[in-house]
Parts: C-alpha cells; sequence; structure tokens
C-alpha cells in the first residue's frame, strides 16, 4: 500500500502541472472569446496573422483563426457538417471551396463584395471569391537548359530530349488543378494522352512543389511544373545568387500558364456571417491584396493594387481563358492522373 | 519489490487453481474489477471503426467491392506490408543487437550508449525525412524509407528489450553457460529467447507504426497505402472510399497483431526466483570491443547525428531564421500539457488490458486485446477526422478542446502503453500473485499491491513513450487541438509547409530536445549503478 500511496499523489502532481500547460499555447480552450467569430485558414500563419492582426485592430471584430492542411480543413468541414464551429473558410485553391459549395456548406457573399474581384477569379453561384492569383509556371536549372531552349508549351515535355528530366507534384492541388484545365481546353482524350505521355517519359515524381524546386535546383531534374510564388519566396528567403533555377511563364494560353486563386467564402450556418462576411471583404481591400503580393508574392485579384515590382505584371501573362467554375471536376482528373500511373 | 508480500495473513479463499509447475496464464476467474475498465478501453480504441463502419457502408457493398478490388489497391497493399516487414526486420536486429550490448556487456560508456541509442525515439519521423532529403537530394524510394524509418522507430524494441534483459532472471543463462555455451550463444540461444515478447511487442509497434506513416514515406516518395487514403480523402471530399480503405487497413493490423500473438507462444518467460532480479554479470567484449563500439557509433550517427545536421544547415541557411520566444515557450508548455494528459489516459487505459494480457488466456482476453490494437494502423487523419465526426454530433461542448485532443492520443497510442503492460507483467511471477490471493487479497487488492509496483518500471516506461509519440503526433493534433492553440509540431508543420526550413529549425530542435527528456530518464534507468563485476 506504501507503493500506492506515493503513485496517486504523482499522478495528480503531473495532472495539476499539466492542465494549465494546455491553456499555455494562447487562446487556448475556455480563453476563446465567444464573441469571436472563427476562421479555417488553409493558408499558412505567416501569411494570414499579420492580416488578421489589422483587422482585430481596425473593426474591434475578435477573430479566433484555426490553421491546418486545405484538403484536411475541408474534409474536417464536411465531417463537421451543421455542427461546425467555422464561420469562415480561408483556401489555399479553388478545389476545395468548389467541393464544399456542392454539398451546401457555403453561403451567397453579398453582391458588393462579390464585386470587388472579377468574374473570373470566383464563383458562378457566389459562394466564394478569390484572393489572390498564382500562375503556374515551368522552373528550369539553368545549367542544363539554356532559357531560349525550355519549351512554349506543357506539351513538349513528352518529347523524347525530356526523358526523365522532368519533375512534378502530381497529388499536389495545384497540379490537378492544372490537369483540370487542360481537360477544360483541350479535351479528356488529349489530357490522357499527355499524361500516358509524361510518364512513358519517365518523369519524377514528388509530393509538393518545394521539392520539385529544390530537385530543380540540385540538377536532379531539368525542368519542373510548379506555382509561381514558390521560387519568389526562395529567393526572398535565401537570395537570389542562391537560387540557380529560373522561371519560364509559358505564352499562349498554354494550360501550363494557369493562373488560379486561392479564396474565401462564408459557412452556410455560421451565427456571425456579418462578422465574416466583413473579414472576407477585408482580405479584398487594398492593404490585403498588397500584402498578399509583397509577402507571398501572389498576384493581386482587385483590379488597380499593383503587382510586387520582381513579378512579371498579371497583363503581360498569357493564361488559358478559363473560368475557374469549371475547374471543380476534380475526381475525374484524379482518375485519370491514377490511371496513368502517376501518383 | 518483494516488500509488497509483506501483508498481514488473513482468511485464505479456498484454493487458488492447482496448476503445471511452469505458471503460465489463467483460463478463468476473470475478475470483474479488471474486465469492466479492460472493456470500456476496447470500447475506446472501437471509436474509430464505428465511424469507418457507417462511413464505408453508406453507398452498399457495391461501392466496397467497386473500391477494393482496384488492382492499384492490391499493389499498395503489397507495397506497404513489404515495407513494413523490412522496417521490422531491421528494427529488430538493430533492439536487440544495441540492448543486449548495452544491458549485458562491458561495452565502454555503457551508460551514455544507453541513453544515445534511445534518443532517436525523440526524433519525428517526417523531420528526419527532410533531414536526410536535404542532406542528400534523390535519398528516398524503398531503401531510403526503409533506412529512415528503422532509424527513428527501432528503440520501440530496443527499450522494452533493454527492460526485459535488466529484469531477466540471469539463472537461465547461468545455466547455459556452466553446460558449456559460450557467451554468444548463450545469447542468442537463451538471452534471446527470453526476451521474445518485450522484442515482439516492440516489433508489432514498428510494423503498425509503418503501415500507419504517411509523413515521412511521402517525403520520401515512396507509396504506400496510407497514401491513397489520403488522397481519397483529398480528391473527391468524399469518406467513403477513404472509409473503405481504412477498413481494409484494420483488417491487416487485426491479421498482423493475431501473428504476434501466436508467434509469442506458450513458454512462460517470468523469473523462476523471487521478486528481485539479481544483479548479473556482464560480458566482457576483448577483441570485440571494437566493432561493437562501431555498431552503436554508426547507428547514433546515423539516427541523431543526421537529423541535427539537417538542423544546423537549415539554421545557416536561411533568413527566415528569427523565432519568437514566447511563442516557442508557449507551442512548448502546450505540447507538454496534452502529452502528458495522453500518456495518463493511454497508460490508465492500457493496464487492465496489459494486465489481462499477460496474464489470462482465452477468447475473451485476446479479443480485448485485438480491439486495442485494431485502429493502431489507422493513420493520424481517420482517427482524427472519426473522432470530429462523434464529436460535433455527440459531445459539442468538447468538440476541439482539449479533452477530445487527448482522447485522441489515447486511441492513437494505446496500443504502445498496453505492449508495455503486458510485457512487464509478464515478466512478474504469477506466483507472486497466487501467493498474495492465498494471503486473503482481494483480485483487485493483488493488482494494486502486487501486479502493478512489480510491473511499475514498464509500466512507466509505456508512459514515457506515449508522452513521447503524443509530443510528435501531427495529423490529429491539427484538426482536434483548441482553435488557436499551437503545439511543438504544429509549429513545425506550418513552417515545413512554406519552406522556411530556418524558422522550422528551432521548433524541431525543441520538438527533439523536450522529447529527449523522457527518452533519456527512459534509458538510462535499464542501467542502474555498476556493481563491481568480478570477473
Amino acid at each position: 500500500m506504501v507503493r500506492r500511496s506515493r503513485w496517486v499523489p504523482a499522478v495528480i502532481a503531473t495532472m495539476l502541472l499539466a492542465l494549465p500547460a494546455c491553456g499555455g499555447g494562447g487562446a487556448a480552450g475556455d480563453d476563446v472569446d465567444e464573441s469571436a467569430h472563427v476562421v479555417y485558414s488553409g493558408r499558412q500563419e505567416q501569411l494570414v496573422q499579420p492580416l488578421v492582426d489589422r483587422f482585430v485592430a481596425e473593426t474591434g471584430i475578435e477573430v479566433s483563426v484555426r490553421y491546418g492542411n486545405t484538403a484536411q480543413l475541408a474534409a474536417q468541414l464536411l465531417e463537421e457538417g451543421e455542427g461546425t464551429p467555422a464561420d469562415v473558410f480561408f483556401s489555399q485553391d479553388g478545389g476545395a471551396l468548389g467541393a464544399l459549395a456542392k454539398t451546401d456548406r457555403l453561403a451567397t457573399l453579398p453582391q458588393p463584395v462579390l464585386d470587388l474581384v472579377p468574374e473570373r477569379y470566383r464563383a458562378d453561384d457566389g459562394t466564394w471569391v478569390g484572393t489572390s492569383g498564382r500562375a503556374r509556371v515551368i522552373v528550369y536549372d539553368p545549367d542544363q537548359v539554356p532559357e531560349a531552349e525550355v519549351p512554349d508549351s506543357v506539351f513538349a515535355l513528352t518529347d523524347p530530349r525530356w526523358r526523365g528530366k522532368v519533375g512534378i507534384a502530381p497529388s499536389n492541388a495545384s497540379f490537378e488543378a492544372f490537369v483540370t484545365a487542360m481537360r477544360v481546353l483541350d479535351g479528356d482524350d488529349r489530357t490522357r494522352e499527355w499524361l500516358a505521355g509524361m510518364r512513358a517519359n519517365d518523369v519524377a515524381l514528388f509530393d509538393n512543389n518545394i521539392l520539385v524546386l529544390n530537385a530543380t535546383e540540385d540538377g536532379l531534374i531539368a525542368l519542373g511544373l510548379i506555382n509561381h510564388y514558390y521560387w519568389y519566396q526562395q529567393v526572398a528567403e535565401e537570395g537570389e545568387a542562391a537560387v540557380p533555377a529560373r522561371l519560364k511563364f509559358l505564352p499562349d494560353g498554354d494550360p501550363g500558364a494557369l493562373v488560379n486563386v486561392a479564396g474565401a467564402a462564408v459557412l452556410a450556418e455560421s451565427d456571425k456571417a456579418q462578422q465574416a462576411e466583413r473579414f472576407v471583404a477585408f482580405l479584398l481591400d487594398e492593404e490585403s491584396q498588397r500584402f498578399f503580393s509583397d509577402e507571398d508574392k501572389e498576384y493581386p485579384v482587385v483590379e488597380g493594387v499593383p503587382t510586387a515590382p520582381d513579378l512579371p505584371p498579371l497583363e503581360s501573362l498569357q493564361p488559358p481563358d478559363i473560368d475557374l467554375s469549371d475547374l471543380d471536376s476534380l475526381e475525374r482528373t484524379l482518375q485519370m492522373i491514377e490511371e496513368a500511373g502517376l501518383t | 519489490m518483494s516488500s509488497d508480500l509483506t501483508v498481514a495473513p488473513s482468511t485464505a479463499p479456498p484454493g487458488a487453481p492447482a496448476r503445471p509447475a511452469a505458471p503460465r496464464a489463467r483460463r478463468h476467474g476473470l475478475p470483474l474489477g479488471l474486465l469492466l475498465p479492460a472493456c470500456l478501453a476496447a470500447v475506446v480504441a472501437l471509436l474509430p471503426l464505428a465511424y469507418l463502419a457507417v462511413r464505408a457502408s453508406e453507398r452498399g457493398l457495391g461501392t466496397v467491392l467497386e473500391v477494393l478490388l482496384r488492382e492499384r489497391t492490391a499493389l499498395l497493399v503489397l507495397r506497404s506490408l513489404g515495407l513494413a516487414a523490412a522496417v521490422t526486420a531491421v528494427c529488430l536486429v538493430l533492439g536487440v543487437s544495441l540492448a543486449g550490448l548495452v544491458v549485458r556487456t562491458r561495452l565502454p560508456g555503457r551508460r551514455v550508449w544507453a541513453v544515445l541509442v534511445a534518443l532517436p525515439l525523440a526524433v519525428p519521423s517526417y523531420v528526419a525525412a527532410f533531414a536526410w532529403l536535404s542532406l542528400f537530394p534523390g535519398f528516398g524510394g524503398f531503401l531510403g524509407s526503409t533506412l529512415v524509418l528503422s532509424l527513428c522507430c527501432f528503440p520501440y524494441v530496443y527499450l522494452p528489450v533493454a527492460a526485459a534483459l535488466e529484469r531477466m532472471d540471469p539463472a537461465h543463462e547461468e545455466v547455459s553457460r556452466s553446460l558449456g555455451l559460450g557467451a554468444l550463444r548463450t545469447f542468442l540461444a537463451v538471452t534471446v529467447r527470453q526476451v521474445r515478447p518485450a522484442a515482439a511487442g516492440g516489433g508489432l509497434l514498428v510494423a503498425l507504426y509503418v503501415l500507419s506513416d504517411f509523413g515521412a514515406v511521402a517525403i520520401l516518395r515512396y507509396d504506400v497505402f496510407t497514401r491513397v487514403i489520403y488522397t481519397s480523402y483529398r480528391s473527391s471530399f468524399d469518406p467513403t472510399p477513404a472509409a473503405i480503405l481504412a477498413c481494409l487497413l484494420v483488417a491487416i493490423t487485426v491479421v498482423i497483431v493475431w501473428g504476434e500473438n501466436r508467434s509469442r507462444g506458450r513458454a512462460g518467460y517470468a523469473r523462476l526466483g523471487g521478486g528481485a532480479a539479481r544483479q548479473r554479470r556482464r560480458v566482457a567484449l576483448g577483441a570485440w570491443t571494437a566493432p561493437a563500439l562501431a555498431w552503436c557509433v554508426g547507428v547514433v550517427a546515423l539516427a541523431l547525428g543526421v537529423p541535427f545536421a539537417a538542423l544546423a544547415y537549415w539554421l545557416t541557411r536561411g533568413s527566415s531564421a528569427g523565432f519568437d520566444g514566447a511563442e516557442l515557450g508557449a507551442a512548448a508548455l502546450a505540447t507538454l500539457g496534452v502529452s502528458a494528459l495522453g500518456a495518463l489516459a493511454a497508460v490508465a487505459l492500457a493496464v487492465p488490458v496489459g494486465v489481462i494480457a499477460a496474464r489470462y488466456r482465452g477468447r475473451v482476453p485476446r479479443l480485448l486485446e485485438q480491439a486495442a490494437y485494431a485502429g493502431h494502423a489507422l493513420p493520424g487523419i481517420v482517427v482524427a477526422l472519426s473522432l470530429v465526426f462523434l464529436a460535433v454530433r455527440y459531445a459539442r461542448p468538447v468538440y476541439q478542446e482539449v479533452p477530445i485532443l487527448v482522447l485522441a492520443y489515447a486511441v492513437l497510442f494505446l496500443p504502445a502503453a498496453v505492449a508495455a503492460v503486458r510485457a512487464s507483467v509478464a515478466q512478474s511471477p504469477p506466483a507472486l500473485e497466487e501467493v498474495a490471493r492465498s494471503l486473503g487479497r482481494t483480485p483487485g487488492g493483488v493488482l494494486r499491491s502486487v501486479t502493478v509496483p512489480l510491473a511499475g518500471p514498464g509500466v512507466a516506461a509505456g508512459a514515457a513513450l506515449v508522452f513521447l509519440t503524443c509530443m510528435k503526433e501531427l495529423p490529429a493534433t491539427l484538426l482536434l487541438r483548441p482553435t488557436g492553440m499551437e503545439t511543438l509540431a504544429t509549429k513545425l508543420w506550418s513552417q515545413t509547409e512554406i519552406g522556411a526550413y530556418a524558422g522550422a529549425a528551432p521548433y524541431a530542435a525543441a520538438l527533439i530536445l523536450l522529447a529527449a527528456l523522457p527518452t533519456f530518464l527512459l534509458g538510462r534507468r535499464w542501467v542502474p549503478e555498476e556493481k563491481e563485476d568480478a570477473t
């Protein structure tokens, strides 16, 4: 019994020590203000928190942010259903927003908010708006491929010249959106052919864009398909001299030049819809748009906001003419990617 | 330990059942005091399965068959099993050999080694994978994944085996030596057999971990079964196919657990003598000293050296290196808090199951143990989503509060705690419990005053193990933590997501250092103060 009496206080002491520590993470548990509206953010804290801080300072509306991965948060929102504590979903890509809209999880945004953004960068049914744009690009290793020889179209990547030299991140949402765009623009047959051609050409598969970029820098591959801002962020982090790879923005409306968006929506069950709508509108004000452009090297979607000086201006890009709401047939795209053996 | 036997004699209950000379397991008389809490543990462990059953059956048998019979499903199941088998084999070799060297030989600096070879447990596998990849571009595939996962997981085998060796009765080996077997042959023929339950329990944890791991294999570009589950959630945003595939993973787990159960065999593993383990002689390595040292150095260099080299490299490379000390401190405190609670919850649930698994045979004990393991190969996100589903509907007030996160940890890591409890209970002689019973203790009293104290070190080791694992856990923490709370793992994740490795390095370092504390204690406890060995 001696032993037992020593155990119990030890356990209780640990519990007592541990409990307050759980609240140590800032606004944990009971500390959350009941009046705060909840944002599920699939976009990173470094990018979102400064915006949230400014929003709170300017409006006095409390915000509580839950950071996570876009796809996981979307899955979580679907499992939560009507019981969700979330008021706003800030998504890394349009696909997740589209999936939530399809299952009626999203509220329709007020017209004045929608009108801030050109039609091509928001949902047709008004359930979400794009907040910043990202361009698909080819990243290349200039030591292996001189600039002039970098292909003008992703369709050239199935050429034997590039056998084993191209890298993609096929499970990445932005790659999938690009394949969907190719299907919309060029049809399923041509897309299937391209995917099979890439496979036959020994394309190297990576888990994400950063790994594709790193592999290009390390000379493991000559060309890679990524989003433009990964390169700009790496340059900002390490300096241009430390990043040997270069970018090419594809011309002539090639599917490989797709400009997609990150976006935001208000949940249908939100009981703080007004604050939530205000937050979405806030993401579209000039300062927020500048912030996306300066900090994340993305493209502003609100007209009149200038692009970061080191980026080629959005107007100079030649993206395919495509309605982002048409990129909602993700399941078929994934099936095709899988059938081509690219997962 | 034998002091627990000084119990005042009282009316003896009608005799303990007569049994064969080698006391093994009881067939009947499962006391309710054990059975009920064990059933509770089983129910908790089976929560995710209930959710999966609901989701998987939503669209009828046709969909189930369509998903299961895809060619790719079979291929990836085979790849997963192959990887699990390879990693488990490597971990058994590493774990048993290092435990033998540290506990049983006069390896120079063995007290230091005892701690160092446990430390890889503190390195999250996704950090190790990133480290290897950033130092060796192009690293990966089957061999790369096997190497990285083995280096992260072998302490799961090393720790229980070291504990078992330390507590083992030296008489077996002394008999073997006196009959003319050499030190090495005695180790292989006698010692290894004795630590089989501990090694098998550790190996099981390794195998199930590998089946459930997603982060490391994704980074190292080896496509396995968990990936299909993730992709399925992500792509269609449809939980049904993912749930069907997860059910298949559960079925595979049950088969593996059953196999391990069989491999444990029927031999008795307890000491023959009294309660206290005698100090044993340590083998002099002689000419083998240098190779033994090289083995230890090599393993530690790969398992610890590489991740730390990568962290240092990240710190010097990027400009995102600056970090907020207060944020780091808050994340560290939150990590410690929820992990401690997770460990307590898991161990509290594991004790009854572990004791039953070690002491009783028959259908009910087997089912209870398998239930505890059933969900262990489920990827964290599946367990997390199941708790999202259940908590939003049935426990809304605690949804995204600490209790649900702690519950998730308990579900995820129950098997680690069960394995620790079972192995340590199996090693303490049932005769002592029978004596206590015969002296009038109730079954519950025996559990409290004999079984648990005797198994105490093992149970504590299990708690430390779960504590560590909770600290590294990512997917369930992301989904279930209170909104606004960040742990070291979630901070680390959010930095690496954007490629800010320099910013990630302090969190990775803090995570490894904090996790190193319990690991340090775990490693140390198997090397008690050196007594003079007269050899």
